[in-house]
């Protein structure tokens, strides 16, 4: 029997699964939409990496990370729960030990995270907007027709990127359609949104950091070659993409979880366990907080949202 | 009948309702209700868009009192913004139809006793000005005491052995002052307490993490405009160093500018309204000295600290000291901060155990 460790992240739009052993090789890993339904997701993912797991493995430690990840924590019985900027940081450095700048741009955030000696000396988080990000480019991709998964090499085809006021999503998508109504190319535009995406993250999320080589970029958006593009000439560095970049909180994630591991051993199979939330506002005071019960086996497990303390 | 009102903030609505109880005895002091999402929802409805979050609060505030009835709000101004809110504020209060007196004891930056116990002596005319002068000296001394017990509680709570000791004893002392008659019963109080607190069992390490909060002077007092950051960091077992109280902005800040200023004076030559001066010598201190990693705090749109934020990232950078920036507002999520913040403690403790 050997031992191995899964790691789940569950970001805005997709989540992510990873199964590592003790030297970080990966044995099985899966990406899927979340679409809505953090727990739905995660049932999924575990079924299609049950079925990818050799049958000598034993799941020694499980760890979640991304947006959803108290929930999901609960519903599996991680071992542990951590930050998406954490977990990233721990997945590049077990890969990439010499890294200084890690770029990361997601579906609903993106991050930097500056790097030396292999801790973290500096982060910053988008705070505004999300016009720096995956869901603003995969809705313009809907908006032109064309499948986000295109859209890197349908930018490397363009010579002459169109300028796109790209301050917050919306005035963006304004100016985008004014651009295409007065006759632009496809292909510029969609360079322009892929150059305007890389300088809104620069000038917001990366302003006043330095910015110094290895740089790794990762998150969904990593896999977009327009962007990957504009990003070298603009930092004029050479900018390294993992081939598991998506991947990359899952796997810190992992290795964080077998850092912390109890000796429990964690079973895989979920279809016995039900998991359900139920979402009511308290009137105890003005403050009306918005409460959420969590139920494991119909189980109360946790409560969140209280101000006061007194749920 | 006179109702009297004034804005909260933290727990100096102690304080300052024994102050106006005594030297208006036949008034009704009315006590503004704890700050709820209601107060802010109210104040935000009714405040410019872009003007800084604790003139929606404490105008949320000001509403809620007045719907308590009372009649006569006090306020306050500053060296910033904060200077023009009284008059704003009336302004507002008026155009939503209430019918009240606001009563603002500092104007133009200057706190002139003289004029004060003018405009106190309107609120009533039995006002006597020995009797303010006795009460003033045992609130100061109130609010000295309850900085320096507050003062000890950061240094400890994220150690205590037993959940929740400080917290409970912290709010018999405050049900104790609030019923303070002389100066002697204070004292008495104040030492019993303290004794009190130095009792409660702590298990502090000697590689523990130490945290200094600067910023803007609202956002830092006010727990529910900060979302309870100190409350969060004392979970992870932090130790927090805060510079900013009301005795300090009374008693301190004045003589302190020029010491701050020759401290930093490669950092900063003229002085940049309210505390940013004073946050940017602060910063330096927590640099020089073994603190882990430093906060900044502040509303939204605080001018005065947006000029303040370079510097003080430069101070960071220039120490090599972990630094990190919330801006709070009525609209910040409160998930945001929170894997902010969680990622800024993983941070410190990878840096502390490497």
């Amino acid at each position: 029997m050997k031992d191995c460790y899964l790691g789940v992240d569950i970001g805005s739009i997709s989540t992510k699964g990873v199964i590592i052993d003790d030297d970080n090789n990966i044995i099985t890993s899966a990406y899927i939409w979340t679409e809505g339904n953090p727990v739905e997701a995660v049932r999924k993912l575990l079924d299609i990496l049950k079925l990818n797991l050799p049958k000598e493995y034993v799941v020694k430690g499980i760890g979640t990370t991304g947006s959803a990840r108290k929930l999901i924590g609960l519903m599996l019985k991680a071992n542990i729960v951590k930050n998406e900027i954490t977990a990233h940081a721990i997945g590049t450095l077990t890969f990439y030990p010499n890294v200084r700048t890690i770029l990361e741009i997601g579906g609903q955030d993106s991050k930097i995270i500056l790097i030396k000696n292999g801790i973290i000396t500096n982060y910053a988080m988008n705070t505004l907007c999300a016009a720096g990000t995956g869901s603003f480019l995969s809705s313009q991709a809907k908006r032109l027709g064309i499948n986000a998964e295109e859209f890197g090499d349908y930018a490397l085809k363009s010579k002459n990127p169109v300028k796109i006021a790209a301050r917050c999503t919306v005035f963006a998508e304004s100016d985008l359609v004014h651009k295409a109504q007065v006759g632009y190319a496809k292909e510029d535009i969609i360079a322009g949104l892929c150059k305007s995406v890389v300088l809104n993250y620069l000038n917001n999320v990366g302003k006043g950091k330095k910015i110094t080589p290895p740089i790794i970029f990762q998150g969904g958006v990593s896999k977009n070659k327009g962007v990957v593009k504009y990003f070298k000439e603009i930092l004029k560095e050479d900018i390294i993409v993992d081939e598991n970049s998506h991947l990359m909180g899952a796997i810190g994630i992992a290795v964080l979880a077998r850092r912390n591991k109890t000796g429990n051993t964690y079973s895989l199979e979920m279809k016995n366990v039900t998991f359900s939330t139920k979402a009511f506002e308290c009137h105890r005071c003005p403050n009306t907080c918005e409460l959420l019960k969590i139920y494991r086996n119909d189980k109360l497990v946790d409560s969140w949202g209280s101000k006061c303390g007194k749920y | 009948m006179t109702k009297i009102a004034f804005p909260q903030m933290g727990d100096y609505y102690i304080p300052a309702t024994f102050l106006l109880s005594h030297i208006f005895p036949n008034d009704e002091i009315i006590k503004a209700p704890k700050i709820t999402s209601k107060t802010i929802e109210l104040g935000t409805e009714n405040s410019p868009e872009f003007v800084c979050t604790p003139f929606k609060y404490t105008l949320g505030t000001m509403i809620e009192c007045l719907d308590k009835g009372a009649n006569i709000l006090i306020q306050m101004g500053g060296g910033c913004r904060y200077g023009y809110y009284a008059e704003l504020q009336a302004e507002i209060l008026k155009d939503l139809g209430y019918n009240c007196q606001l009563i603002n004891l500092v104007t133009e930056g200057s706190a002139s006793l003289k004029r004060i116990n003018k405009l106190l002596k309107q609120i009533n005319p039995k006002y006597s000005k020995i009797k303010a002068m006795y009460y003033g000296f045992i609130t100061i001394k109130m609010v000295k005491y309850m900085d320096e017990i507050d003062d000890y509680i950061r240094k400890n709570i994220g150690f205590e052995i037993e959940k929740g000791s400080f917290e409970n004893l912290k709010e018999q002392m405050l049900i104790t002052f609030s019923h303070i008659n002389s100066y002697r019963n204070l004292y008495k109080a104040y030492k019993r307490y303290l004794k009190k607190f130095q009792k409660i069992k702590v298990h502090k390490p000697d590689n523990r993490l130490k945290i200094g909060i600067i910023g803007e002077l609202y956002t830092v007092m006010e727990p529910f405009s900060n979302y309870f950051l100190e409350k969060e960091l004392a979970k992870h077992h932090i130790e927090i160093k805060r510079f900013t109280n009301v005795h300090y902005l009374l008693f301190e800040k004045a003589h302190k500018y020029k010491k701050y200023q020759k401290y930093s004076k490669e950092y900063f030559t003229y002085s940049m309204g309210a505390d940013a001066s004073d946050n940017i010598a602060r910063c330096k201190y927590l640099c020089e000295n073994d603190y882990d990693g430093i906060i900044h705090i502040k509303s939204s749109f605080c001018t005065p600290e947006i000029g303040a934020m370079p510097i003080i990232n430069k101070i960071a950078n220039t120490y090599q000291k972990p630094l990190i920036f919330f801006s709070f507002d009525s609209a910040t999520s409160e998930t945001g901060i929170q894997t902010r913040l969680e990622a800024f403690y993983d941070m410190l403790e990878m840096r502390k155990n490497k």
